[in-house]
């Protein structure tokens, strides 16, 4: 079939080369793709986590202050963060680089207040004895059962993994957006959307992690508030 | 190919609309901590704050990320797959309540130990 035989059976689409079947570019596809197969990742563990806490006795430690309100103003800040990114991106969209790169440098400032905030209230858990794969005496007194069943150490190993692998990528977000800062001029407007992406990204994953985490977590019946 | 070369390129949405999905995604957050201090089943309290979470994933994706202003057949690529990936994985679940069942079956106390049978 000569080529413009083919070009009357089939109308012009988009797979016949020559255009861009998802009106994206090829970097911008790769970071959804990227961000695909990093919320698989997430996925995985906090199922993980729910596996966990469905098949064990599970301790439920965390007082309003400091870890709820720590956590609270950690959300707001990444949500704040967006916001400002969202800012950074119009404005790119509009050329104005200048205040873009303002925009990026705030969201730089609320993602570090986020990290410096949670390695403060992971401080706290480690000074009470919360490791990785032990939980401290008072815990295990207060959260045992009844019958003697004593709660699960792997409390500290769900945690510290998902909040410290989310915390690793708002750190490599805040270099990322810092190379996209100092670099904007000589930017794309679709390489600063990108970075945009992989922020809002991060921020996604917190929202999941902050209720199953943390807000599941809360020491409702008062049970540590004597210790 | 650039992808600036079309027209509808720009990055649609005004700042007053982020600014109106941000304060939507903080009340959703207040109401989640109030959540926290109501005494209710730990299911119930699992179900509204999973449902708040993807109320405000969607939120995130569609306007923050852009999404909404993507084309379908971008969507219709990255979501659907990434959806049934992740039911997939609640494929564990009867395992996970099977064995809370074998590890505290006992009610009273933890059996003993059977002592060691002495050798003949």
């Amino acid at each position: 079939m000569s080529t413009e035989a083919r070009a009357e059976h089939f109308p012009a689409v988009d797979w016949e080369g020559g255009a861009l079947p998802y009106r994206v570019g090829h970097r911008k596809l790769g970071m959804w793709l990227f961000i695909v197969s990093d919320s698989l990742t997430f996925s995985a563990l906090l199922i993980g986590y729910s596996y966990l806490r469905a098949s064990n006795v599970w301790p439920t430690p965390f007082p309003f202050y400091p870890s709820i309100v720590f956590a609270s103003v950690m959300t707001f800040c990444l949500l704040s963060s967006s916001l400002t990114m969202v800012f950074g991106v119009s404005a790119s969209s509009k050329g104005d680089k200048a205040k873009a790169r303002k925009w990026i440098l705030a969201t730089i400032f609320f993602g570090a207040a986020f990290v410096v905030l949670h390695l403060i209230e992971w401080n706290h858990l480690i000074h009470q004895g919360m490791r990785p794969f032990y939980l401290p005496e008072s815990w295990v007194q207060a959260f045992t059962t009844t019958n003697g069943v004593p709660p699960s150490p792997l409390f500290g190993a769900t945690f510290f993994t998902i909040t410290g692998l989310h915390m690793f990528h708002v750190a490599t977000g805040v270099v990322y957006l810092a190379v996209v800062a100092a670099r904007v001029k000589k930017l794309k407007h679709e390489d600063v959307e990108i970075s945009g992406l992989y922020w809002h990204f991060v921020d996604l994953v917190w929202m999941f992690v902050f209720p199953l985490i943390y807000i599941m977590s809360v020491d409702i019946g008062g049970h540590l508030a004597g210790h | 190919m650039n992808a600036h070369a079309h027209a509808d390129e720009h990055f649609a949405g005004s700042n007053k609309l982020f600014i109106s999905i941000w304060v939507w995604l903080v009340v959703l957050t207040l109401i989640e901590i109030f959540l926290a201090y109501r005494p209710m089943s730990i299911v119930i309290m699992l179900v509204i704050l999973l449902g708040l979470s993807i109320i405000k994933a969607a939120l995130i994706v569609a306007y923050f990320m852009h999404l909404k202003f993507e084309r379908l057949s971008l969507i219709l690529t990255l979501v659907p797959m990434l959806v049934v990936c992740i039911l997939l994985l609640f494929a564990f679940f009867p395992d996970s309540f099977r064995s809370l069942g074998l590890r505290y079956q006992f009610k009273e106390a933890p059996p003993v130990a059977p002592a060691p049978i002495e050798e003949l």
